[in-house]
């Protein structure tokens, strides 16, 4: 009986707070994305001739996320009927999206004007009990291009 | 030490290849952290303590990297790689990877 009580307590508390914390995670994602618009990640490997005239430097950003109780407990749910299992989707899109965040962040500090050849690698840290994934890794890593300011 | 995620260094030229350098760390996790994490399994959101680990043994990764480089003689990395691998419950290998050029 107080292992239904307790389990519908975090049921609920994950629900809550879960909501919560995702919904301003996605608000300061969207914000600092606007703010970042002028250094765009390029996924290509060369660097256009005119470029020539700059210097280099390695940027990365990585963040671990968690999932919450409410959607764990939901994901398991789905495992039983199988399809797309939306509650995993959002966190690691909020995952990506902010490690490219940090990325960029430090791109910014360095005074860069693109960041070129932009990799993710992305994996499961903690698999809990019952081999549960409970949080993800990712790390977006490239190469910020800083050119002088003259030839802006 | 110039490092970088491209194939080459804009404006200069490579003079020699030394080969791939490498540098691994293997970490595991602290035992107040992880409870920590098991909380924050219940609320959801970031887990800074283990995003700070992450970061810090990545950094140490890439210390490795450049030391084995100096050592060889270069003066860049090229074509940087990152790669994450899971060894046992609760410990990570973090590794990188790069070729070793030197540069005029």
């Amino acid at each position: 009986m107080y292992e239904l009580i307790l389990f519908l307590v975090l049921l609920a508390l994950g629900f809550g707070f879960g909501q919560y914390l995702e919904n301003q995670h996605y608000k300061s994602i969207i914000d600092r994305e606007s703010s970042l618009k002028h250094i765009p990640a390029i996924a290509t490997k060369h660097l256009p001739a005119e470029f020539s005239p700059c210097s280099t430097q390695m940027v990365c950003g990585n963040v671990v996320i968690s999932i919450d109780f409410f959607k764990k407990f939901v994901s398991g749910l789905r495992s039983i009927v199988g399809g797309r299992v939306s509650s995993y989707e959002s966190l690691i899109d909020r995952a990506r999206r902010e490690a490219i965040l940090r990325m960029k962040e430090q791109a910014a500090s360095e005074g860069a004007n693109y960041v070129f050849n932009v990799k993710m690698e992305t994996s499961s840290i903690s698999k809990g009990r019952r081999d549960s994934v409970g949080s993800v890794e990712v790390l977006a890593y490239g190469t910020a291009i800083i050119q002088p300011a003259s030839t802006t | 030490m110039i490092l970088t995620t491209l194939e080459n260094v804009p404006g200069k030229s490579i003079t020699q290849h030394l080969g791939l350098v490498q540098g691994s760390t293997v970490r595991a996790k602290h035992a107040g952290r992880d409870l920590m994490a098991g909380l924050k399994n219940i609320f959801g959101g970031e887990l800074k303590g283990y995003t700070e680990l992450l970061h810090e043994s990545r950094e140490e990764a890439i210390n490795r990297m450049v030391e084995q480089a100096q050592s060889i003689g270069a003066n860049a990395i090229l074509n940087i790689r990152f790669s994450t691998s899971s060894i046992t419950q609760g410990a990570s290998e973090l590794f990188t990877y790069g070729t070793a050029v030197k540069l005029d």
